[in-house]
Formats: C-alpha cells, structure tokens, sequence
C-alpha cells in the first residue's frame, strides 16, 4: 500500500518535473497558427481583404475576426489551403473584396509621362519603385507583388498592370486533360 | 567481333527498361558531313542549363569566328560564341527549341562568308604541354569555351571538373540508347582518339585514375574504333554494354558499370563518379588543346520524314530547316518535328528554331516513325509501368496524384527521381501519356516553389518597410520632443533660471542649447548653413565638439546641441529627422518675418535630406502656389514643405486604402473651408494623403504658430 503510493507519488513528481521543464524549454514565442496562416496568404499586401496588409489579415483570421475568403490573390487555392488547415469548409472568394486575378501580373510606369511624383513609391507595400523626386520612376518587376496600390496613387495614370508572359524557364508542361479541355472548348 | 564484345570484366544490370525498335541505320550509312554554314545563325543566351548569358556585343557589331559574344551570368551559366564571323544582326526574342514553343533572347548573327576566326584566340591553345596545366585553369577554359554537356542535358560541363570532393570513376557514356539518334555512334568512329585524350585530359583535371567508356553493344564499329584508340592508355577502359533502353540515363550507365545505385535525389558524385558525354570529352580536348571553343557539334538529321537521313557536324544557330534542307528536304507525310529521340525528345514548334548545344538529333518523323497518339483510356492498374521503370518508381502512383494535382503526394513517390525515360508511357495498354503528366507535375511544383521564394521576399521586404517608417515616425517623436524642450527651456531662459551645465540629458542639452543660441545668435545659423553639404557639417560638428571639450568645465558652448545631432545626420535616419526638424524650426521662425527666397532656401534645407519629403515638398509647393496664387502664399509654400513629411507617417497599405477617402475628404473640406491667409498651414495638411498624419500636422501647426506668435525667442533661437 504505501509502496504503491510511494511509487506514484513518484512517478506522478517525475512527469511533473519533465512536463514542467519542456513547458519552458519548447515554449513557442508568439502565435504560430498566425504564422501558418500568413505563410499561405500571398503577400501581396494589396489590401483587398479589407486589412492592412496579409499579416493583419491573418492576424484577424486567427482571432476569428475576419473570414477566409477575403483574398482574391489567393485565389480558391489558397482559400483551400487555409480552410484545411482551420479545418472548416471552404468557400468561394468574398466578390466584396474582388475578382482573382486569370494571371500574374505586374506594374509598368510609362517613363514618358511620368512625372517624377513619388507618390507611387510611398504607396508601394513592399518598396518595387525606384525613383526619386523629379526623376523618372521605374518598377523592379522581379520584386513588384501586382498588388495595384501604386495606381490610384497617380496623379497622371501612367501605370499600367501587364500580364507576366510565361518564359521557357517559367513554363508548366500542361496536363493532357488540359489539352483535351481545351480543345473541347474550342469546338463547343 | 566476339573478342570486342567479350567485357574483361563482371558486368551488372539496372531494373526494368526496354528493347525497343532503333532504326539506327537510317543515319549511320553516311559518314559526318560538315554541314555549311547558313547565311544567318541564331545563337539562343540559353543554350545550356542555368542562367542565361549576357550579351556582350551589340548589333552592327563585326564578331569572328570563336569570339565570345555573351558572358556567363552567374555561377551555374556560359558564355556564347559566334559561330562564325560576320555582323550582330539584332539581339531578340526568337523562337527556340523549347516544348513551350516560346520565344527567347537570341544573338542573331549574318554571316559575312568568310568564316574568320579570331586573330588571336580568347585563351592559348595547350598543344601537346596540356599535362602542364593545373585542374583549375582546364576548368577555367572549360567554361570559357562553353562546354556544356552534349548528350541533351546541356549541363555546364565545367562545373563536373570541380566536383569538390576525391573522385575515383570518371564514366564516359557513349551507350547513346535512344532510337535513331547515331551523332555520337559515328563521333566515336571517327574521332575515337579525340574521345580517349579528352578522357585522359579529364582524368588529369579531375586527378582521377580510371575511366570507363561504356558503349551499348549494338555500336560495334565505334567499339573497334575506341578499342584501338585507347590500346596504348591503361586507365581507359572500353566496355560493351547491353543494348537497352534507357542505358543511356547516367544512373543507369553507371549502375551497369559498377553496379552501383546513385541514391534518391543523390548525384553520382556522391559514389566519387563523374559522367560525361564522349562527344563532350572530344569537346574539351579540342577547347584545351586547339583553343577552339564550342561552336559546333554533331546533330543526327533522321526519320522517314527526311529525304537522306545523315549525320552532321552544324555550327551552333544553324536553323533546323537549313539542315533539313541539305539533308534533302521533306517528305511528304511529314507530321511532326521533334528534337532529341522518339522516347524523350520534343517537339519544336517550327524549323526556324535554331541547333543548340543540346541538339542531338532532329527527328522529322511521319507516322511510320511515331505512331500519332491514341486516345488515352482510363488506367487499368496493371501495373506494366511499375515494371519497366528504370528508376524503380511507381508510375501509376505518380500519375494519380499529378493529374489530381496533389503534387505533394507525388514528390513523396519521388516524383524527382524520375528520368522522364517514357518506358512507362511506352508500355501502357491505355496510351496514357503518363511521361506528360510527371513533366507538368515537376514544373508545377518549381512553379510554386518559385512563387513561394517571391511571396516570402514581398513579406521581408514589407516588414523591413514597416520597420523603417517606424522608425522614421519615432525620430520624429524624438525631434518633436526636443524642439518642445527647446522651446520650454528658452522661455525658462528668459525667465532667468539657472542652467545645467555640460550633460548628457538631451531635454537639459536642449535648454542649454537655446540658451545658448540666444547668447550667441550667430553661431547657430553658421551651422544652419552647413546644413547643406553632409561634408561641411560633419566639418562644423567636428568644430562644434572640439570647442565643446575645450570649454567642458566652463559654460556649456554655443555650438554644443546643434552639433551632436547633426553629426551624425548622414548615416543615422534619427540624426537626420533631428536635422530635418530643426530646419524645419528655422524656416518657421524666417518664414513670417522674410520674403520668399529665404524661405524657399529653408525648405530646400528641411527636405534635402529626404528625398521623398523634398519630392513632395516641390509637389506640394507647386500645388500650393497654384491654388493660392492671389494670396500671399509664400509662408504656405514653407509650412507645406514642412508638414508634408508628416504624411511619410503610418502604415503605407493603410494609408493607400484610406487615400481615396482621405483626398475626398481633403477635396470636400478645402471646399468648405478655404485656407485662410492666417492659417495657411490647413491649406498644406488638407493635402497629406494620411488622415492621421493630416491631424497631428494641423495639431503641430497650430500650436507652433501659436509659440511662435507668442514668444518672440523662437524667431531669435532660430536666426
């Protein structure tokens, strides 16, 4: 009997002192499924969804406080992806927040007519413009997310969004089905 | 012929693969012919594996034979050569041989005929002194010459020769497997002693001490030939290898030869094995010891489609349809043109697409050569292609999930361990394209990893931008403190309270300063001044500390606030949003007592250090004078410079969200209320694009005019 105790006393100390320890020792910093959940969005920090940026909108899906298909970027891809990882039911992009975009696109100053404001370049969210006051801008398209925000900014409309041509190292082999699809579509 | 067949040694076996139809003996009847070269060449950046070259020519310009015409970009690239001489054409997009079809920066060069080769060539032939040279400058010139792997893989050959870890096989693969293709069959009879000094050449850079050459034994003719060849070289080592389909993939050659399996996802380096190409050892022997860089090689011109099937030795540019051409031309019932075998070629999406470095062999195939493809029927799950896969894979798996696009499933069947051989596609009673399928599901997932690499740099680059303008906002907090203290301590100054002597407390620095200021007013504006030249206020902030320790036990020197802050105004944003603040506070002491010039100067002053502020200074000033041109509006033009900064304030995608609001609203209140000539600082804020940042400015703006207004120390303090 009292061995018994004894013994479970112990036990009971023992996974209480590992417990404790891993509890301070792997303790994670921050919120991770807010992490999980921004590394899904797309980052283009176009603010459609309403949010300041992708990281405030996962910030709000993790707190419950915004829906997951606010962002047209994503698409329904990303809507998918984080419906399984919140395990809820996917569902079609909020058209509140905008169409998904057919294509990548990306923006392209006309140098001819801009006018060097910089409005542009503070309106970018992830700093793709290059220019300075009184000279001519440019976009770095490597860099450039197409979110849009540079357009309404300005003042003369001289930025256009183009789409992204696939190139021999960015093009996908097409699934045969999709050829199929598509010649279906071109007959009907 | 059963001595050349008989291997002195153990021969093994990779699992699966295929006998398959070759119709080798289309190409092989004719010796290689020298193929002349085609009045214009297009010369693709991207020929091999890698990063595209750079052109390093521009059109109009005269180039010889052999010259570089595109440097290497990067680690994993090669140059260009012309491949013959004559004048840069146009440097544009062409199409290439790609199964995209897509088009891609091309070198197009018009042959002037003459075939000059430069005068002195780009690095010095070896001769018979090659032993001489070191490991590092054969690859040096390895690259220089654009070597890339010739057996259709167009790998950087270089980059072989610096494996970075003892190798002890060096294995040359002239198994060349795939039906029709022959390039490197008849390469091997005819140059077989180019292809054993290339190997040795390759052993002395790799400082390895055996090779072998292992070659399908349905090719005796090129055994003899290299046989003899190496008879007099020990290390060399010929090997007849079974005749079967894909004995050709590296991980297979070697497999037979050693009986060895590369790991998954592993390199054959990893078994301290290095493969080459034998077309690509003749290559670097001729680049080595000729000093001739890589502008032509062996292409197979082949199929029923073709009126004399041959073997060609084309310059690099040659378009497909000029060699078609001189192989006779078209027969009827043409129906496609692929690039590289039946089994792994492609097709191309017109003859015009020029030979590149992985340009093996141009199939101009009718139905005799390829049947046309049936309709696929549902898979039956025989499990054929599990059978034949030389990789050991499981195809039908593979398949399922690439065409329900759970390509993570896939990579977990290893999808990229795949060769891409098309035994599996081969066998299949469905005629499913199953090969297709693995090629989509390879380049979807690069895609993603692609797109994932992009959004992860948009999310840092968003973050460092978030940082810096908070950053920038809480030196302006600071600056905004201080000049509060400032103007505290000067009133406390005039009041006659004692000072603090040297300190290290800013707010009591900043007392002192004014102070001192309105001890000495002509001190501080020689600084002001300075403020224009980052050189000559480093200059003055020198001074200003050097008189500062002179008077440190005295009282505190005129100079000694103004200085530390602007010190530092080039490198640190704090400084200069301190400097930026303080011109700022001199424009608005001059502004109400001067005429417009001082003023204009000031604000030059305020913004310079920032040239977005300036940016949206002069934006803001123009708007300014334009709208307010019956009135005096030249403290306007000042005070907006000054406020505008502010709208550099809070978060940028907030701030573009809000901006339609925000520059309505400024649009209904300048309507409302017109700015008036007392306060022509709501004219300038009404246009910041931040309603936040709008609020604070105005906030500032009012409290500084009252300041200002009321004490007249402020206007002192700044002059």
């Amino acid at each position: 009997m009292v061995s018994a105790i004894v013994a479970l006393a112990l036990l009971a100390a023992v996974f209480g002192l590992a417990l404790g320890y891993a509890s301070i020792r792997f303790r994670v910093e921050g919120d991770p499924l807010v992490d999980q959940i921004d590394h899904i969005l797309p980052q283009t920090q176009c603010g459609q969804c309403g949010f300041a940026g992708c990281r405030p909108y996962a910030t709000a899906i993790a707190a419950g406080e915004a829906d997951i298909n606010q962002c047209p970027p994503g698409g329904e891809d990303g809507v998918v992806k984080l419906a399984e990882l919140l395990g809820v039911e996917p569902k079609p992009i909020n058209p509140d927040n905008g169409v998904a975009k057919t294509e990548p696109t990306v923006a392209v100053i006309d140098e001819n007519v801009c006018i060097g404001c910089t409005k542009c370049i503070q309106a970018c969210p992830v700093d793709a413009i290059l220019g300075a006051a009184q000279q001519m801008h440019t976009v770095i398209a490597a860099e450039c997310t197409g979110c849009e925000l540079c357009i309404e900014p300005c003042p003369v409309d001289c930025i256009d969004m183009r789409p992204v041509g696939a190139t021999a190292r960015t093009w996908v082999w097409p699934l045969p089905g999709d050829e199929r699809e598509a010649e279906e579509r071109q007959v009907a | 012929m059963s001595g050349v067949l008989t291997a002195p040694f153990r021969l093994f076996d990779f699992f699966g693969g295929l006998k398959l139809d070759y119709r080798k003996d289309l190409s092989t009847r004719a010796p290689i012919e020298r193929a002349p070269i085609p009045p214009q060449l297009i010369l693709p950046l991207s020929q091999h594996a890698g990063a595209p070259a750079k052109p390093c020519v521009r059109p109009g310009d005269y180039v010889y034979r052999g010259q570089t015409i595109a440097r290497a970009e990067g680690y994993v690239s090669l140059p260009v050569h012309a491949t013959t001489s004559g004048t840069i054409a146009a440097i544009e997009s062409r199409p290439i041989p790609h199964p995209s079809g897509l088009s891609a920066p091309c070198i197009v060069l018009d042959s002037d005929g003459r075939d000059a080769a430069l005068p002195e060539p780009e690095w010095p032939a070896a001769g018979d002194d090659w032993r001489a040279l070191s490991p590092e400058t054969i690859r040096e010139r390895v690259r220089a010459a654009g070597i890339a792997g010739l057996g259709g893989a167009a790998f950087p050959s270089f980059i072989k020769l610096n494996p970075g870890k003892p190798v002890d096989l060096l294995v040359l693969n002239g198994a060349e497997c795939e039906p029709y293709i022959t390039c490197d069959d008849l390469l091997m009879q005819e140059r077989a002693l180019d292809i054993v000094h290339g190997a040795q050449l390759i052993l002395h850079a790799l400082n390895a001490q055996r090779c072998m050459i292992g070659i399908e034994d349905n090719k005796p003719d090129a055994i003899t030939a290299l046989q003899q060849a190496a008879r007099a070289e020990a290390r060399v080592e010929i090997v007849p290898v079974p005749t079967r389909y894909p004995q050709g993939g590296s991980k297979q050659l070697i497999q037979t030869l050693t009986g060895q399996e590369i790991p998954s996802e592993g390199l054959s380096l990893d078994l301290g094995m290095v493969p080459y190409n034998v077309a690509t050892a003749a290559a670097v022997w001729d680049a080595i010891v000729h000093g001739r860089p890589l502008i032509s090689r062996v292409v197979t011109v082949t199929g029923y489609g073709v009126a004399q099937p041959r073997n060609y030795e084309a310059r690099l540019g040659t378009p497909f349809g000029f060699l078609i051409e001189q192989a006779g031309g078209y027969v009827d019932g043409t129906h496609q043109l692929i690039m590289g075998g039946p089994m792994m070629g492609h097709t191309v999406c017109g003859d015009e697409v020029p030979v590149t470095k992985a340009t093996n062999c141009i199939l101009v195939a009718t139905d005799r050569d390829i049947a046309p493809p049936q309709d696929a029927m549902p898979c039956i799950r025989c499990g054929e292609c599990a059978e034949v896969c030389p990789a050991r894979l499981l195809p039908q798996q593979l398949y399922w999930h690439a065409r329900g696009r759970e390509y993570a499933q896939a990579e977990a069947y290893h999808l990229f361990d795949c060769i891409e051989c098309g035994c599996c596609a081969q066998v299949c009673p469905s005629h499913i394209p199953l090969v297709q399928y693995y090629r989509h599901a390879k380049t979807e997932i690069w895609t993603q990893q692609r797109e994932k690499r992009k959004a992860d740099a948009a999310r840092e680059r968003h973050e460092a931008r978030i940082a810096r303008l908070e950053r920038e906002e809480r030196a302006k907090e600071e600056a905004r403190a201080r000049r509060k203290a400032q103007l505290a301590a000067a009133r406390k100054a005039t009041a006659g309270e004692a000072e603090p002597a040297e300190t290290t407390d800013p707010v009591a620095r900043a007392i002192a300063a004014a102070k001192a200021r309105k001890a000495a007013p002509t001190v501080p504006p020689a600084t002001q001044t300075a403020g224009d030249d980052p050189v000559a206020r480093a200059i003055a902030a020198a001074k200003a500390r050097k008189a500062t320790a002179r008077t440190a036990d005295t009282a505190p020197a005129p100079t000694d606030t103004a200085a530390p802050p602007q010190a530092g105004a080039n490198e640190d944003p704090v400084a200069r949003a301190v400097a930026a603040a303080k011109a700022r506070k001199a424009a608005r002491a001059t502004a109400p007592a001067s005429d417009d010039a001082p003023a204009q100067n000031d604000s030059g002053n305020a913004a310079g250090n920032d040239p977005v502020a300036r940016a949206i200074a002069a934006a803001k000033a123009k708007k300014a004078a334009r709208t307010a041109a019956a009135a005096a509006g030249t403290p306007s033009d000042t005070r907006s410079a000054q406020d505008s900064a502010s709208s550099d304030d809070g978060d940028p995608v907030a701030r573009a969200v809000a901006a339609a609001k925000a520059s309505k609203a400024a649009r209904s209140a300048a309507g409302e209320a017109p700015p008036p000539q007392t306060e022509p600082q709501a004219a300038s804020v009404s246009d910041a694009e931040d309603p936040v940042a709008r609020a604070i400015a105005a906030a500032k703006a009012r409290k500084a005019a009252r300041e200002a207004g009321g004490t007249g120390t402020d206007g002192d303090a700044g002059q």
